[in-house]
């Protein structure tokens, strides 16, 4: 226990591979049959595996009984738009100012991250087992239009606030909560604020002063190994 | 008055009328004294809850029917911040999610980025890292050692906690500038090295930090009405405990023995050192201030022995001077003074993170007070929120 | 006709200067060690045991700081909260300050300075002392906040459990006198020689914890429990009104202690000088105000260091282990006066 539980067999410059890891992905998929769409390891560091939203529940009972991972990290959402608003760090100048820029970004592909997913919007989960410590972030592609997931109440009883804060940051319907409530915002408040086409207002009134002055830093004129300095306005 | 109540109602009979009156007034008092006990509001402006922290209690006369704390008052919506803000600026952004501990918030979320960019800060960092770090955990916890005891009415320890607290602080701002909000950490390693004469007055300085241990072990821990008030309050079962995600001493107190620092591998330099994880199986108030109180006097010769051990060489690796991190997404979680905070970032390869998850323990750690709280009298509200320890802005982020 | 203020003055004054006289040196005999209380311990006492310095810009060493208090409190602005009982709001610190007033009545000074000779003396302090606990009732209820009414329904619940064990220990020491005249209880620690704390260990230990508990200090401030209650029941109050609470507060600190010293530490007597001589009806008050001094620090040094108790706690202790230790003082006492 007191030894990390990852198994990392190296194979000279070849790939390492996290056997440990590896099983527990092999149990989940075992588990949920085709419920279980993806799976990414880094190896040595962490699992990810992407379940169905209908499966959500069933992953979450499966490892907390089978595999050990009683402890209750975190629950909470990814929203894969791309930022609509364009006033963005490799700006080279304010674009809904000087015009140009943000055109692009409308067409930017929304992609997903590991463990793939097609939707705008994946719950995620991290359960950790302190017995083996080893965790695993499971991810569930949700709805776009009307984005609704189970609630783990009845698998983690300490999943209520993080449930609540999912509904009330992404606007993410929770089947079943029982008690679905603001929990930072005030009552009454409109919109969704961790979505990406919720403007982040200080923004939108000022932009980022990146843009305005960035100074050479003194004497450290060389990026090492020689990255371009894009997105940055030598005045 | 005698009004023959049994006569014919007449509605000119003002003595009548007077009488149903009264009758019905009496009534309405008893319909009122029927409901639900008191709805008392503790907070958010309160002289001794940590910040604006609001607790609506619903109580039977001194007992607690149900109390729920109620958050938000302090939001600053770091997660939407992030996703604006530059992967250095993030660094000072997070510092004052929980502002006493606050180096320890940063070392997770640089790790996480370094651990994207595929960069290892140099050994002498890594030291330096993991003696800040564990400074913010003792400057932490010594405000708590003072501050549950202020809570429950002993008001002269906190100002011992805060004078020798001190000691600590003078230390971390001569190495880095800021004594609650450091900003020292860079992707790669940290900004500077340590000034002269540091590592000297940093070991005088744990020393000092030892004495005020034993001090509190006699003030507090010993004293009588103080175990009477903590032991058996708030017990805590570890299963419970699992289930809401506690993490740090409230897990510890209830027996489970865990600690990132030993147990996750992670580049700092934890697994060099000589320490031991310490617990308690009672899992009620006393236990988790007893752990905590524990952990401060081992950080101390935590801190002696990296300090004794610092290797030479660079404090920096060679990172570009505008970071951007390869898209991926990793999670780092450490064993902050408050429990165990985690960052989960995904980043898209540009200068800002695409979407940081701030795991918090405060949050999980207050997650379970409406379980808690059910059935405990007004004073032990005060004992079970202190004992859990939490900072308004790891809750509120 | 007091004989002191007689034979001083070599004068008869009629009754009524007497009585303005008693009343003005009373109000003085209260408020001037209630100020010297407030400086000493809770300014800088507990300043010096925190690891501070406490006031020290007003006057030399803050020395002014109270006069300093007195004017802040005076201009502040006179809040009633709304829907509050104005009459029951506004009574509330006089009740407690008339029965602090009247506790210092029964204070010997000297053989012959006294305000009255009562023959029930310390009766009378004991059941005035109670009065204070309809004051603070009255400001619990009269305030209208949900704060307060707990501050005060705890305080009433607390003040009425410690009343006995109060009067329980002060009975042991009556036993011992075989007089409740204040003055005779002196003269009969003067004639026993030594003073009744010794004999009386046990009656002192329980007189300081139920008097802790009659101040509502801490350990036993569940009324006025700040990290629950913010002030308990003195929470809507402001301005004057809560200076009154203050004084009311200090002083019948002040005044406890006095008895206590009366009681316990022999009064104005000090040892191997004659209890009867004149020179002791000057120096008597000073000696009193000396003692009074020592027991209001432990009293203050007992609120300063512990925390407070749960009103269970609280009350557990007061009806499962004061009181059975009291009777058992006065059945030890009791014997040892019929046998020796």
């Amino acid at each position: 226990m007191s030894t990390t539980a990852a198994d990392d067999t190296v194979v000279e410059e070849a790939e390492v591979t996290d056997a440990v890891r590896e099983a527990i992905a092999k149990a989940f998929a075992d588990e949920l049959g085709d419920a279980f769409l993806d799976q990414h390891i880094t190896p040595g560091r962490d699992l990810w595996i992407r379940v169905d939203a209908t499966a959500w529940v069933q992953a979450a009972t499966f490892a907390r009984d089978k595999l050990g991972m009683t402890w209750l990290d975190y629950i909470s959402a990814i929203d894969w738009l791309p930022n609509p608003y364009g006033r963005e760090m490799d700006a080279e100048q304010d674009w809904v100012v000087h015009g140009g820029g943000p055109n692009d970004k409308d067409a930017e592909e929304m992609t997903s991250g590991v463990a793939g997913g097609h939707t705008r919007f994946q719950a995620l989960l991290r359960l950790y087992s302190i017995e083996e410590q080893i965790g695993v972030h499971i991810k569930a592609d949700l709805d776009d239009s009307a984005p609704a997931i189970d609630t783990l109440i009845p698998v983690f009883a300490g999943a209520t606030w993080h449930e609540r804060e999912m509904w009330e940051m992404f606007g993410i319907n929770i089947i079943g909560h029982p008690d679905l409530r603001v929990l930072y915002l005030p009552t009454g408040f409109e919109g969704n604020p961790l979505r990406k086409d919720y403007p982040l207002v200080s923004r939108r009134v000022k932009p980022w002063p990146g843009i305005v002055d960035v100074e050479a830093m003194p004497g450290a004129d060389d990026d090492a190994d020689g990255e371009a300095t894009d997105g940055e306005a030598n005045e | 008055m005698t009004t023959d109540i049994n006569a014919e109602f007449d509605i000119t009979n003002n003595e009548q009328l007077r009488y149903i009156a009264a009758q019905a007034a009496d009534a309405r008092v008893n319909v009122e004294l029927e409901t639900e006990g008191m709805t008392l509001n503790i907070g958010p402006q309160h002289p001794a809850t940590h910040g604006t922290l609001r607790i609506v209690a619903r109580l039977d006369g001194e007992q607690v029917i149900s109390a729920e704390p109620i958050m938000g008052y302090m939001h600053r919506g770091y997660e939407k911040l992030t996703e604006v803000r530059t992967y250095p600026q993030v660094t000072t952004l997070i510092n004052r999610i929980d502002w006493v501990g606050s180096f320890a918030n940063e070392v997770p979320f640089i790790l996480a980025a370094e651990e994207l960019m595929e960069v290892e800060a140099p050994p002498r960092a890594q030291y330096i890292r993991t003696a800040l770090f564990e400074m913010g955990r003792i400057a932490n916890i010594m405000l708590f050692l003072g501050d549950m005891a202020v809570q429950l009415g002993g008001v002269t320890a906190i100002f011992y906690a805060f004078r020798d607290r001190e000691f600590v602080l003078n230390q971390i701002e001569s190495a880095t500038g800021g004594r609650f909000h450091p900003n020292f950490n860079r992707i790669g390693g940290v900004k500077d090295d340590l000034p002269a004469g540091w590592i000297k007055e940093t070991k005088s300085s744990m020393q000092k930090v030892r004495d005020f241990c034993d001090e509190m072990e006699d003030l507090v821990v010993g004293n009588e009405i103080f175990q009477a008030r903590c032991r058996g309050v708030g017990i805590i079962p570890a299963d419970v405990a699992m289930a809401y995600g506690l993490s740090g001493a409230n897990l510890r107190g209830s027996g489970v023995d865990w600690d990132l620092r030993r147990d996750a591998d992670s580049p700092l330099a934890w697994k060099d050192l000589d320490w031991k994880v310490w617990t308690h199986p009672d899992g009620d108030s006393f236990s988790r201030y007893w752990v905590r109180l524990q952990e401060t006097r081992e950080a101390t010769y935590m801190v002696e022995q990296l300090l004794d051990g610092l290797p030479a060489g660079p404090v920096m690796a060679k990172v570009p001077r505008i970071i951007k991190v390869p898209a991926g997404e990793s999670y780092v979680q450490t064993e902050n003074p408050l429990g165990a905070m985690g960052y989960y970032v995904v980043s898209k390869g540009e200068l800002t993170p695409f979407r940081v998850k701030i795991r918090t323990a405060s949050f999980s750690n207050m997650s379970i007070s409406p379980w808690l709280l059910e059935g405990v009298l007004v004073p032990d509200i005060a004992t079970i929120l202190a004992s859990l320890y939490f900072i308004l802005g790891d809750i509120d982020r | 006709m007091n004989p002191l203020i007689s034979s001083f003055l070599a004068i008869n004054p009629p009754y009524w200067v007497d009585t303005l006289a008693k009343i003005g040196i009373g109000l003085v005999a209260v408020l001037l060690p209630t100020g010297a209380l407030v400086y000493l311990f809770l300014f800088k006492m507990m300043s010096f045991m925190q690891s501070r310095l406490g006031p020290m810009e007003t006057g030399p060493y803050g020395q002014l700081q109270l006069l300093a208090e007195f004017g802040k409190f005076l201009q502040k602005e006179d809040i009633f909260p709304s829907k509050a009982d104005r009459f029951v709001f506004a009574a509330a610190p006089f009740v407690v300050l008339v029965s602090t007033f009247m506790l210092v009545l029964v204070l010997p000074g000297g053989p012959d300075t006294h305000f009255v000779d009562l023959n029930t003396g310390i009766y009378f302090a004991m059941a005035v002392s109670s009065v204070s606990v309809i004051g603070i009732l009255m400001a619990g209820w009269g305030s209208n906040s949900k704060y307060s009414l707990l501050g005060g329904i705890r305080a009433a619940g607390q003040l009425i459990a410690y009343e006995l064990p109060l009067v329980l220990s002060v009975v042991g020491v009556v036993i011992m006198a075989g007089t409740l005249n204040m003055k005779g209880i002196v003269a009969a620690q003067a004639d026993f020689g030594v003073w009744f704390i010794i004999p009386q260990i046990i009656g002192f230990f329980i007189f300081m914890v139920a008097v802790q508990a009659e101040l509502t200090q801490p350990p036993f401030d569940m009324p006025v429990a700040e990290s629950e209650l913010v002030t308990g029941y003195l929470t809507e109050y402001s301005g004057m009104r809560f200076l009154l609470f203050f004084i009311g507060e200090f002083a019948t600190a002040a005044v406890f202690s006095a008895i206590g010293a009366t009681l316990f530490l022999g009064g104005w007597t000090v040892p191997f000088v004659d209890a009867n001589a004149e020179i002791m009806d000057y120096i008597g008050p000073l000696v009193l105000a000396a003692k009074m001094v020592f027991i209001a620090f432990l009293i203050f040094w007992f609120r300063i260091t512990y925390p407070r108790f749960r009103e269970d706690q609280l009350q557990r202790l007061a009806w499962k282990f004061l009181i059975p230790l009291s009777l058992f003082n006065i059945v030890v006492t009791a014997i040892f006066k019929v046998v020796f």
